[in-house]
């Protein structure tokens, strides 16, 4: 686990205090028994098959349009429970964030305050944000207010090896940070290299997002 | 002090004091090379070559058929890689199955991808075992390679190694030629199961020192005579020019003394292990529900407990037991590093979400019964509150 240390190098552990207080003891989880009625959003991201589930429940004021509650469960790894933990506790403490400010989120807003996560783990911070704007335009649909719903809908990148932006993402994320690795992950642009202009213009934007 | 419990004796284990008491000379005054040619070196040769012929005695084999190599990595590698390209005229087809150690697997597949050679990877069935027959099935005029290791790393389930090396010396006896050859990796095996490779029928064999108490970085790969491999690295003479480079002197002498003093308790270790073994599979099964033994349930290493808890995941439980001073793994220590599930795990036909959860404890030496009570007493509220975390649940048809 090379790739695994912490910030000041010191900690043995393979995560830092605060990475390891959420995860011994997870914030905000939803009980075995809750009753799902009390909440008026639900985010879902993720498969086992992929090694990680996540699903949110959220409970929003309804006027005012802020976060009271965010409850979740995952079947996921050390990271995605101490960073899942941590994104409940951002989002509602301080009287909660608007929807507006939730969606403004960003994984490395959550690894921050976590004291930084590992590369490899990174994925983790990811998905309790995609869980959370999927909650965020759950709330919408159910308020009906349509128009406030964003849907990520994926570009095709290079319409001979069925690239989208969205597999490019992934790729970054999974630590491609070059034309060549995310080539090899992807084959984008192999047999057709008229997109490369615009693949190298997606890696430069996904690195800025995530790893800037 | 809070007890710590080591179980992953198929990742590592501890050095014993008696190897260690061996090879300190050869760390500090018996410094010599060699291969020099003066008395410093000579003396250090002799004690090379004594060691050798022990090994070679103990696995009923001759001195000249034993190379010395880094690890268990490089005997596969060497095996595989050394013995295709030696080869190939004779054919390009490789047998193996899907649950070999990645210093095989990875072999072949560099092979299939980078050099024109076909590899068959027999599937085993639910309980991880490759059958005699799928071996003879898979058989083509131009398989040269037949690979099938002895005991599996992750599962532990003990594979039918003398039969498919006394079947596959028939097959070349009715086809009058010296091939295809039989190579197994017995890393796992050592200090549990008979090494005597006269009875094993197999024409290359895979050690590790730091699997049997030795050090690591030292290996060795069993090569019948008149078997023919390709170097991997070039230089000087050493190992017959197959494996050049100057000998790790201490770590030989030291995988001698180890395999001695594995081989000396191998019964009772054996014996003991296994009473351990069940005491923590049936333990775990009478207090956590939903799981599932990975693995054969008697075709077994004495020292392996592999399971899935359903629902959760294996790498949070991992970090949870070590939080209680439980030192486990998940899969082998090669992948653990990595995010994918263990590809042994599911080439039992298991689904991601099984595989995902699944936790080798592999018992040794130091373990006790108390240790084994020690962790049936941990580890139910630890899944219990990974449980509770966790949105899955797992189709009962792959528990039941």
């Amino acid at each position: 686990m090379s790739d695994v240390t912490s910030k000041d190098k010191k900690n043995s552990w393979f995560y830092s205090d605060i990475v390891k207080e959420h995860f011994f003891h997870p914030k905000n989880f939803m009980l075995e028994d809750a009753d799902e009625k009390q909440f008026n959003a639900i985010g879902k991201v993720g498969s086992p098959a992929c090694g990680d589930e996540l699903r949110v429940w959220m409970k929003v004021e309804p006027t005012t349009e802020r976060i009271q509650e965010f409850k979740w469960r995952t079947f996921g790894c050390g990271s995605a429970i101490a960073s899942t933990s941590m994104a409940s506790v951002m989002v509602s403490e301080n009287g909660g964030m608007t929807l507006e400010e939730a969606r403004g989120l960003k994984p490395q807003d959550i690894m921050e305050r976590l004291g930084g996560l590992p590369q490899r783990k990174f994925h983790c911070s990811v998905l309790c944000d995609k869980a959370l704007r999927d909650a965020i335009n759950d709330f919408y649909r159910r308020t009906d207010q349509f128009d406030k719903m964003r849907v990520e809908a994926f570009r095709i990148i290079d319409p001979i090896a069925k690239v989208t932006d969205h597999d490019i993402e992934e790729a970054v994320l999974d630590g491609a940070h070059t034309l060549e690795l995310v080539q090899q992950k992807t084959k984008v642009g192999i047999g057709n290299p008229s997109c490369l202009p615009a693949v190298e213009e997606l890696i430069r934007f996904y690195k800025e997002k995530y790893f800037g | 002090m809070k007890r710590q419990v080591y179980l992953d004796h198929a990742a590592t284990t501890q050095l014993d004091p008696r190897v260690l008491e061996v090879m300190l000379p050869y760390l500090s005054e018996k410094f010599g090379n060699p291969s020099s040619f003066h008395s410093l070196g000579k003396e250090v040769k002799d004690a090379m070559d004594e060691a050798r012929s022990r090994l070679a005695t103990m696995l009923s084999v001759r001195p000249d058929e034993i190379l010395f190599t880094s690890g268990g990595t490089e005997s596969d590698n060497l095996a595989i890689l050394g013995y295709a390209r030696a080869n190939q005229k004779q054919g390009k087809h490789l047998i193996t199955s899907a649950i070999e150690h990645h210093a095989v697997l990875e072999s072949m597949i560099h092979l299939e991808k980078k050099e024109g050679f076909e590899v068959t990877y027999l599937t085993p069935d639910r309980d991880g075992m490759i059958t005699v027959e799928q071996v003879m099935e898979a058989l083509r005029e131009d398989t040269i390679l037949v690979s099938i290791m002895y005991a599996n790393n992750e599962i532990g389930t003990i594979q039918s190694v003398a039969e498919i090396g006394n079947a596959l010396s028939h097959y070349r006896k009715e086809k009058e030629r010296a091939w295809p050859v039989f190579h197994t990796d017995a890393c796992q095996a050592t200090g549990f199961l008979d090494l005597n490779i006269e009875k094993l029928h197999v024409d290359m064999l895979t050690l590790n020192g730091s699997k049997m108490y030795g050090p690591k970085g030292i290996g060795l790969l069993y090569m019948k005579r008149g078997i023919k491999l390709q170097p991997l690295q070039f230089g000087g003479s050493q190992e017959r020019a197959i494996r050049p480079g100057t000998e790790d002197v201490a770590g030989i002498l030291g995988m001698a003394k180890a395999l001695e003093l594995v081989q000396a308790v191998r019964k009772e270790e054996t014996a003991r292990l296994t009473v351990l073994r069940d005491k923590l599979i049936d333990g775990i099964r009478l207090r956590i529900p939903k799981i599932r033994l990975n693995g054969h349930a008697t075709q077994r290493l004495p020292n392996n407990v592999n399971i899935s808890f359903m629902d959760m995941e294996g790498e949070a439980l991992i970090l949870y037991l070590d939080a209680a001073n439980i030192y486990a793994s998940t899969g082998s220590a090669c992948t653990s590093a990595s995010l994918d599930p263990s590809h042994v795990i599911l080439a039992l036909g298991m689904p991601y979400e099984v595989a995902h959860g699944s936790i080798r404890f592999t018992l040794g030496h130091s373990t006790t019964s108390e240790d084994i009570d020690y962790v049936l007493e941990t580890l139910p509220p630890l899944v219990q509150k990974l449980r509770a975390l966790s949105p899955v649940r797992v189709d009962e048809k792959y528990f039941t």
